[in-house]
């Protein structure tokens, strides 16, 4: 096992699940608790990383962080500004913030396809300094990429224990009720959106400075993978009290990680990994109809033999 | 607490379609009025509560409550001083949400609390909400932490009416409530209504197809047609009076027979 799994490919598994875990997160505010898709994700993801690089290029990699979430609340206000106040589908909202943040992406990185931090200092590297001898040595990644997901989930389940975040909980669950009660449902999924944007921009800023580099194509996909992760995760958890639930999109993101280190361990090429996402995304979903259909093709053929038992002893 | 002046509402207007929903309805219920409304399907029972709870604004005339002029408040601001139930039961609550979350989030966006949208409800409240549960009497204080998706209609009507009396409303409108429920949840949801409103002394509107209730019930009968309030009784008279006196009276003014088969079943039972 242990040559199969190796520490470092567990390590490293880890960490890009909890890296990764953050869009997980957005994607449980955006999908599950607002009832949206949205698919400016991918973007927006992008956006945090080209932000956050750049930022941290420049000499700030905390600050980075921040201006990476900043950014993200403004492409999530975008997406809600079209879609409550301008009455555009929220897909294609989505989809249309979506294409634009392409450009927007690239200018943020001073017009370039990508940036390289190879020389820059970063959270990782200053955290990595910081634990220096101490036995640590050596999780400072692990430590720090799970440390900042954790506190994003903290502060989210928090969140939704206010009344905006209850509001906005109730605006996905029953939107007649919401109408009718003194919520403006324009506001909650504006802030919704928001906050969504601004975690999936956290994440896209954490990579950055965990693999030092940033493409503008890095967040092709990016939707898929994450509602995956939400979607494994919350099967894991479904047992769970509410507390534990929470911490599903980070289980499900590690636990996809482990899955994809493992195809490529199996020497799967990676370029079939975003259809194994996606077909692991489709067949999630349809899981529920798909047991539905099956119980109800079972209960027919049940019937019909019955029928044909009864039909042949009254047969002449 | 509630003042409607000259209330209008013409849905598409000049075209063949045209309906006048409210026409120059005028009403005044004092604070601690319990009235019920009665009408046949079309009368503008619940056209008259969306304009006070402001689901659209009136074509002419002014809402007022508790001296406040609200007519063109918007609906979502309005609603934190209303208390708003509908027939069907599975409008008023969050299903994936637990009771003590929907009750939470009841309380916090009635009450104003301290901390703005950021406010959480504290243990005290939390203690608040399983003795008003308690008092529902349907064992629900024991199931604060399962999502409402789980209680039966009767029991989330009920919640809906413990929610929008929590913090006790300036007004409570209740559509058909009761309509959904079978007659036994039916009761148990009605006399839980008049405890709470009696308790809190909160002025309440009520419309209903049944008519022994509507004549039991509160201080007060109002009767519609035709976008207009056309009998309003309360006091000795509504007291001596009978279903039938009330189908009687509504012929009189109207001119014509009543022809509801609900409203007439409901009256000789």
């Amino acid at each position: 096992m242990s040559s199969f799994l190796t520490l470092a490919i567990v390590q490293n598994a880890l960490e890009l699940g909890f890296v990764y875990a953050l869009v997980a997160l957005a994607l449980y505010l955006s999908y599950s608790v607002l009832n949206i898709a949205d698919l400016s994700t991918d973007g927006c993801f992008v956006l945090g990383c080209a932000v956050g690089a750049t930022v941290a290029l420049a000499g700030h990699p905390v600050l980075a962080l921040f201006a990476a979430m900043g950014a993200g609340v403004v492409s999530g206000f975008v997406t809600a500004f079209l879609q409550t106040r301008l009455g555009v589908q929220s897909i294609l909202a989505g989809i249309i913030v979506n294409t634009g943040l392409y450009t927007v992406n690239i200018a943020a990185m001073g017009f370039s396809s990508n940036l390289n931090l190879f020389t820059a200092d970063t959270l990782f590297t200053r955290f990595a300094a910081l634990l220096g001898d101490t036995p640590l040595a050596g999780w400072d990644g692990l430590i720090l990429a799970a440390g900042i997901t954790l506190l994003a989930t903290g502060a989210l389940r928090l969140f939704l224990g206010t009344r905006l975040g209850l509001s906005i909980r109730a605006t996905g669950d029953n939107a007649d009720m919401v109408r009718s009660s003194s919520i403006n449902p324009a506001f909650t999924i504006t802030v919704g959106l928001c906050i969504s944007g601004s975690l999936t921009a956290l994440s896209g800023a954490v990579l950055a400075q965990y693999q030092k580099t940033c493409d503008v194509n890095l967040g092709t996909g990016m939707v898929t993978i994450a509602l995956a992760s939400l979607i494994i995760g919350e099967t894991l958890l479904g047992w769970a009290g509410p507390r534990v639930r929470m911490l599903a999109p980070v289980v499900g993101s590690v636990v996809y990680r482990f899955i994809m280190a493992i195809a490529l361990r199996l020497n799967l090429p990676a370029e079939c990994l975003k259809l194994v996402s996606a077909i692991i995304v489709a067949v999630a979903i349809a899981a529920p109809r798909l047991r539905q259909l099956a119980a109800l093709q079972k209960r027919k053929m049940a019937a019909r033999r019955a029928r044909a038992v009864k039909g042949g002893d009254a047969g002449c | 607490m509630l003042t409607l002046t000259n209330l209008s509402k013409t849905f598409n207007p000049g075209t063949v379609n045209e309906k006048k929903a409210l026409q120059q309805v005028n009403l005044h219920l004092a604070p601690g009025d319990f009235a019920t409304i009665v009408g046949s399907n079309g009368a503008g029972k619940s056209t008259l509560f969306a304009a006070i709870a402001g689901s659209f604004y009136p074509d002419e005339g002014s809402v007022e409550l508790d001296g406040q002029d609200v007519t063109f408040l918007p609906e979502h601001k309005r609603s934190r001083q209303l208390g708003r139930l509908f027939q069907d039961p599975l409008r008023g609550t969050a299903p994936h949400m637990t009771i003590e979350e929907n009750l939470s989030l009841a309380y916090l966006r009635a009450s104003r609390a301290k901390g703005g949208i950021l406010s959480r409800v504290t243990r005290a409240q939390r203690e608040l909400f399983r003795a008003r549960l308690a008092a529902l009497g349907l064992g629900l204080e024991d199931r604060m932490k399962q999502p409402v998706g789980l209680l039966s209609g009767g029991q989330r009507q009920a919640l809906t009416l413990l929610m929008a009396t929590l913090v006790t409303p300036k007004l409570l409108l209740l559509d058909e409530h009761t309509a959904a429920l079978d007659p036994g949840t039916a009761a148990v949801v009605l006399d839980l209504t008049e405890k709470i409103v009696a308790e809190n002394h909160i002025t309440c509107l009520m419309i209903t197809h049944n008519m022994p209730d509507a004549l039991r019930l509160g201080n007060r009968t109002l009767m519609m047609d035709s976008g207009r309030i056309v009998l309003d009784v309360q006091g000795e008279e509504r007291a001596g009076m009978t279903v039938s006196d009330l189908l009687d009276r509504f012929g009189r003014s109207t001119g014509r027979a009543m022809n509801n088969d609900r409203i007439l079943l409901s009256g000789l039972e």
